[in-house]
């Protein structure tokens, strides 16, 4: 097994909109996301660092290149091959949490699971363990209506990691949240990479984040500047 | 996801949203409820009109005015008393096989009360042709039609509705205005009556040539001949053809059997039946768009969960699937509620209203059927529209 988990190779997306024009969100993006690595992506707003996280995630396609995940590009997945990909090794922390309101933290957290086999007991078992590990053992009946913001994603990141997932992908993670409660989910998600080898992707404002991580891609209108180990 | 899990989760959804889950249902359910019913009300009236028909007595002859074309409409009868006698002469063995009557509505008054009642001026044969027996009293006789006497014989409905109780032999009875000696009354037939002829129980038959003056006409509406046994039945229709055909024009009169009368009102009211099931299938149909309709609302609602369930490894199958059973949940429960209440209401109609209601395993299976695959017809449009969505626009839909 190669230490690369997954490859960006000169991904271009361009978006269609109408019949005559298009946005050219990504332009030549090569990198490698290695296992238990740490990126942080990074630019301003507008300049692609979403598109490229759907990408690396195989919720979306390039529209040229190629994103690889152990060799195989994800152009050719079909749509069986695509869900399994995403349930298996890939974990989403969202911006805006995406939690089912009328579901309760437990069963939001069980939701990835429904989607491989399994026991129903099974499922809550480690269900409740990631809520634990989240530190919301009290919180497990109550629905996200009834939790504060750094709740609601901590409990969006026990649905990420409650599948043992390779690789976490997130969505600018703190941006709904205060500082105080930001910098708590962020030495979560890093704990998470620290302890179970997760690979964390993730994209962020906070110069401090990025300084931590190995690997920092800056964007500016779809071009990758710099980069490299930090 | 497994079905159970999917299952599980449909239903969950439909739960979330009860209020509108139950009026969606609801014009499944109404569908569904009006097949059920008005099939069992058409079932039960064929039933009920052919049983009559039948009850009339076996190996029945029906000598009516006309062609026999029913659709021409009601013919002007030729026949007049001295047809019977004719046609029984001819008969092998005849024994009162001959009996012809016309009719009229009539209001009766006796002891103060007044009732209507369908008055039949009879030959003294039509209680044995027709299988009526008196239960007290005596019945019309060959003197009373040769003597145009004023007696009358009626059903025991009519008996207890003019005198309560008492014995009515012998009393007098005024139809039409006309003074009648009550000489004996009709076994009761029993049961509610046939709202699609006169309650048996509420006739009066008077003696033919009595009638007829009453009535103002020479002429017999129809005539019926009892066959000696069912071989004997189309010889018998032979010696009709050729007693009448001697006076009348081919097509003045025709003889049908009895069987041929079930089977031709059997097929009309079969037909009606299914008229009827399918202006019902109709409102199931609305049913169903209705649920076509509120199920597109529901994917529109929650494109953000279809993009997170995505995200987190659901398969286009596995959305599809959601939304189908949701949708299918919605029309089965909807159908079962509603053949419930079908059943129950078919009863109802049965227990208080003429109109019998017999309810037919296929009306069963159909609206169950129906109610399964509508759900799965008119869920595949918004099911197939929730699979398709791309989890990157889904998950950004607001
Ligand atoms: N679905 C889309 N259709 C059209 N344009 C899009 C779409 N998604 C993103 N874009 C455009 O692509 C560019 C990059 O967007 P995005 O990746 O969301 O940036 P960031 O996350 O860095 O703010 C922007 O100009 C945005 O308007
Ligand atoms: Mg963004």
């Amino acid at each position: 097994m190669s230490a690369v988990l997954l490859e960006a190779d000169r991904v271009e997306r361009v978006y269609r909109i109408g019949r005559d024009v298009e946005v050219r969100a990504l332009t030549d993006v090569s990198f490698r996301v290695e296992r238990g690595d740490y990126v942080a992506i990074v630019g301003t707003s507008g300049s692609g660092k979403s598109t490229l996280l759907n990408l690396l995630g195989a919720l979306d396609r390039p529209t040229s290149g190629e994103v690889r995940y152990d060799g195989r590009d994800v152009r050719v997945m079909d749509d069986a091959e695509l869900a399994l990909l995403r349930n298996r090794r890939i974990g989403f922390v969202f911006q805006s949490f995406h939690l089912l309101p009328r579901l309760t933290a437990l069963d939001n957290v069980i939701l990835p699971l429904t989607y491989r086999p399994g026991s129903r007991g099974d499922r809550r078992r480690r269900a409740q363990a990631a809520l634990t590990a989240v530190g919301l053992a009290d919180r497990l009946g109550h629905r996200p209506s009834e939790l504060s913001g750094g709740q609601q994603q901590r409990v969006a990141i026990a649905r990420a990691l409650v599948t043992e997932p390779a690789l976490i992908l997130a969505d600018e993670p703190t941006g709904n949240l205060d500082t105080r409660t930001g910098e708590e989910i962020m030495a979560l998600l890093e704990a998470l990479h620290d302890e179970q080898g997760t690979a964390l992707v993730v994209i962020t404002h906070e110069a401090e984040i990025a300084a931590r991580a190995r690997v920092r891609i800056e964007l500016r209108d779809g071009r990758m500047v710099g980069g490299g180990p930090a | 996801m497994s079905l159970r899990e999917a299952v599980r989760v449909a239903v969950q959804a439909l739960v979330a949203n009860r209020l509108r889950s139950v009026l969606t249902t609801l014009g499944v359910l109404i569908g569904v409820m009006s097949v059920v019913l008005l099939v069992a009300i058409g079932q039960g009236a064929r039933t009920e009109i052919t049983g009559a028909i039948e009850g009339l007595g076996s190996n029945l002859l029906f000598v009516l005015p006309g062609d026999g074309d029913f659709g021409a409409g009601p013919a002007r009868s030729r026949f007049v008393v001295d047809d019977v006698a004719d046609i029984e002469r001819e008969l092998p063995a005849p024994d009162d096989r001959v009996a012809g009557y016309t009719v009229g509505a009539e209001s009766l008054q006796a002891d103060g009360e007044r009732v209507n009642a369908t008055v039949f001026a009879v030959t003294a044969s039509y209680p044995r042709v027709l299988d009526r027996t008196v239960a007290r009293g005596q019945t019309i006789s060959e003197s009373d039609v040769v003597t145009s006497r004023r007696t009358a014989v009626i059903g025991a409905a009519t008996a207890e509705a003019l005198f309560a109780g008492q014995d009515p032999i012998g009393r007098n009875l005024t139809i039409g205005g006309i003074r009648f000696r009550i000489a004996g009354v009709l076994e009761r037939i029993g049961g509610s009556g046939s709202p699609f002829g006169p309650d048996q129980d509420r006739v009066v038959l008077v003696p033919v040539t009595t009638g007829q003056r009453l009535f103002g006409t020479d002429r017999l509406d129809a005539i019926f001949v009892r066959a000696a046994s069912t071989a004997s039945v189309e010889a018998d229709r032979a010696t009709v053809d050729r007693v009448l055909g001697q006076r009348l024009d081919e097509d003045e009169f025709s003889v049908i059997s009895q069987d041929e009368i079930i089977g031709v009102v059997g097929d009309i009211l079969q037909i009606l039946t299914l008229v009827l099931g399918a202006i019902a299938g109709i409102s199931l149909l609305v049913g169903g768009v209705g649920v076509s309709n509120i199920m597109l609302v529901s994917v529109s609602e929650r494109t953000r969960e279809i993009g997170l369930r995505k995200a987190l490894g659901a398969r286009t199958r596995d959305i599809t699937t959601q939304f189908l059973l949701e949708a299918t949940a919605l029309t089965v429960i909807g159908g079962a509620i509603g053949l419930g209440l079908g059943v129950a209401g078919a009863h109802l109609v049965a227990t208080f209203a003429p109109v019998p209601a017999v309810v037919t395993w296929w009306s069963v299976a159909l609206a169950l059927g129906t109610s399964l695959a509508v759900g799965l017809v008119f869920g595949v449009l918004p099911a197939r529209r929730a699979g398709r969505l791309d989890p990157v626009e889904a998950l950004r839909h607001d």
